[in-house]
């Protein structure tokens, strides 16, 4: 049996249509093309000192170098391998369990909704920072020691799955209510009534009939979400919680950057590389899911 | 109406009692405890005697409990947050902050909320009229160069990070141009960098929702009867279309005012504010629980009031919706 699909026909070619989403996928096919393709051209490392510190940007060092002598153009590269990989991980966890929680929370209906709705607006109510602060301190050595045990290599990382960890679990808030009112509408319908009269089981309803009519609503919010993990991975790196030296994201080379701002000697490429890469990302992400959301709303004019 | 705010007063008392619990337990399972963060003299007996001072001895239960002010302290008195016998403390007591011991939680509070709370709503301001401004503005003129450009500004803004914009508009307005002052609190100058700065990205989303939500109205049926009828261009969209085009601006800015005029750490630190976004991420680094839990009080207490002054608001500004 097929699912009737709630999606408007030709969204995709409406997406194609709109100018500023293919700029915007360009641009985030080159940002993802450097930061995967970064390590094997032949770019300086990005850990690699050398002795000409806080040079200005020129032939030998695109992006000029930082305090430690670093080129600048290789560090916003592995800025962008690590941003992008918390972004995108962090939202997709926020994915899972904001999607789980809210079908669950819409089907089941009734007290257990309610009860579940009111849990979220608790957590609502709660600053995130200190969920994001206690998790940090509470995960981050037992995760170290679990991964040293498993391979002593990838111990470096584990900073970056603890922030992915973390900003998911406090971004799913809204994706859960979301999903939860699409839901509710949704199990109203015909298909599902037809589908539980033939004897399927709720847990084949959720996932066969139900969660292919949220892609589109879900597939907007998480593009949104994105840019929001990043930002918020900046904002731990300015309070010194986010990637540790020498590893590098595009928050801790900003929070790196914004230090050597002054009227005096300004090393600004040291702020305005990273920002621009930071903001380009973002904006082009911001800009193909409103474009994703404008393509899939069937009330959508022209 | 008036049973509408009856019970969301009680739903306020809900709220802060769910939401303070959670954060006492929370921050007293975090691994670490105030007593021993960089104090080298403190040995276990040394901290057990300061748990059985300030309460904090016994089950996390017990503990919240007595913080809350529902079950005997060790003096022999019920004092906290809801409810205070003790002469000694006033009421709510939000107890002695652990990380400064000379100076209680509602002191800590007195002193740097008025801080905050003028920045955060200086920029709330900026933020709704600016936003709903430039929304309006692109919405009406629809596919021009104006709101593309608009448009574009906007979503730049919320693609930086205010730690990035701070220091850069410090740098051309108070360094280069010497018109405001760098940082530091007095007059009314030195509020602005810092309002504007935290202003930033929300005239931006304020903007963009407020752009979507013109649109919307413009097409529907009262727009095009208040034309018919003859009013002019000005009245239609002032007294008419913008009326029902700010809702969802409306409760954007509930949420957002209780989070703006609590404080925010970044602007405290780039302009040097004596506000509490700093003091209440300190607290969670050096487990004070006591600092930390007030702040989340006054800060959920700000969100449901927010919340509630946005229904009535609601109300007011749209005459189709009810409250029951």
């Amino acid at each position: 049996m097929s699912t009737p699909v709630v999606q408007p026909p030709g969204a995709f070619r409406r997406l194609l249509k709109n100018r500023a989403a293919i700029s915007a996928m360009v641009v985030l096919a080159v940002i993802v093309l450097l930061a995967l393709l970064g390590p094997l051209l032949p770019f300086y490392s990005p850990e690699l000192t050398t002795p000409q510190k806080n040079a200005a940007p020129s032939l030998t060092h695109l992006f000029g170098t930082d305090l430690n002598g670093r080129d600048l153009f290789s560090r916003v590269i592995q800025g962008a391998q690590v941003s992008l990989i918390v972004g995108l991980c962090g939202a997709l966890v926020s994915f899972l369990v904001g999607t789980a929680y809210g079908l669950v929370s819409g089907y089941v209906g009734g007290r257990v909704d309610n009860a579940m709705m009111r849990f979220v607006e608790v957590l609502y109510s709660i600053p995130r920072l200190i969920i994001v602060i206690v998790a940090i301190f509470t995960f981050e050595k037992r995760l170290a020691a679990l991964i040293n045990e498993i391979n002593p290599d990838w111990v470096a990382y584990s900073k970056v799955i603890i922030l992915i960890l973390c900003l998911g679990l406090i971004e799913w808030l809204s994706m859960a209510r979301i999903v939860r009112g699409q839901v509710l509408a949704l199990k109203e319908q015909q298909f599902v009534l037809a589908a539980r009269a033939l004897g399927q089981s709720h847990a084949r309803i959720l996932l066969r009939h139900l969660l292919p009519n949220l892609v589109g609503v879900v597939v907007v919010y998480l593009t949104l979400t994105i840019p929001q993990v990043i930002l918020d991975e900046s904002f731990l790196s300015f309070l010194g919680l986010g990637i540790n030296d020498p590893q590098a994201s595009w928050g801790s080379l900003l929070s790196d950057g914004k230090n050597v701002i002054n009227p005096v000697k300004s090393y600004w490429w040291l702020l305005v590389f990273p920002a621009a890469a930071m903001s380009l990302t973002l904006l082009s992400l911001n800009f193909l899911g409103d474009a994703l959301r404008d393509a899939l709303d069937p009330r959508a004019k022209r | 109406m008036f049973g509408f705010i009856v019970r969301r007063i009680i739903a306020l008392f809900l709220v802060l009692l769910i939401a303070v619990s959670f954060t006492f337990c929370l921050l007293r399972l975090a691994p670490g405890s105030p007593f021993n963060l960089n104090e080298k003299q403190s040995t276990p007996e040394n901290i057990a005697k300061q748990e059985v001072l300030y309460d904090l001895d016994r089950g996390i239960p017990s503990q919240c409990a007595r913080y809350l002010g529902i079950k005997e302290n060790n003096r022999g008195y019920y004092s906290g947050l809801l409810f205070s016998n003790d002469p000694a403390a006033g009421f709510p007591d939000f107890h002695r902050c652990l990380k400064y011991k000379d100076r209680t939680v509602n002191e800590l509070i007195a002193d740097t909320l008025p801080v905050s709370a003028i920045i955060g709503g200086l920029s709330l301001l900026i933020a709704s009229v600016a936003g709903i401004w430039l929304g309006s503005l692109a919405a009406l003129r629809k596919h021009t160069w104006m709101d593309s450009a608009t448009m574009l500004t906007a979503m730049l803004a919320v693609s930086i990070p205010t730690f990035v914009t701070g220091p850069v508009l410090v740098l051309v307005f108070a360094l280069w141009l010497g018109w405001l002052p760098v940082g530091g609190w007095g007059g009314f100058l030195s509020l602005l960098l810092p309002s504007i700065t935290l202003a930033g990205p929300f005239i931006a989303y304020i903007a963009r929702l407020t752009r979507t939500s013109m649109l919307e109205v413009l097409d529907q049926d009262f727009v095009r009867t208040a034309h018919a009828k003859g009013l002019g261009e000005r009245r239609v969209i002032y007294r008419h279309a913008l009326k029902v085009a700010v809702l969802p601006v409306v409760s954007f800015l509930g949420p957002l005012a209780a989070g703006l005029l609590t404080g925010s750490l970044v602007i405290e630190r780039v302009f040097s504010l004596p506000g509490m976004g700093d003091f209440f991420v300190n607290s969670v680094l050096s487990r004070d629980v006591f600092l930390c839990c007030g702040s989340v009080a006054v800060y959920c207490t700000l969100l449901v009031v927010m919340n509630l002054i946005v229904d009535i608001a609601y109300q007011m500004l749209d005459p189709r919706i009810r409250l029951e």
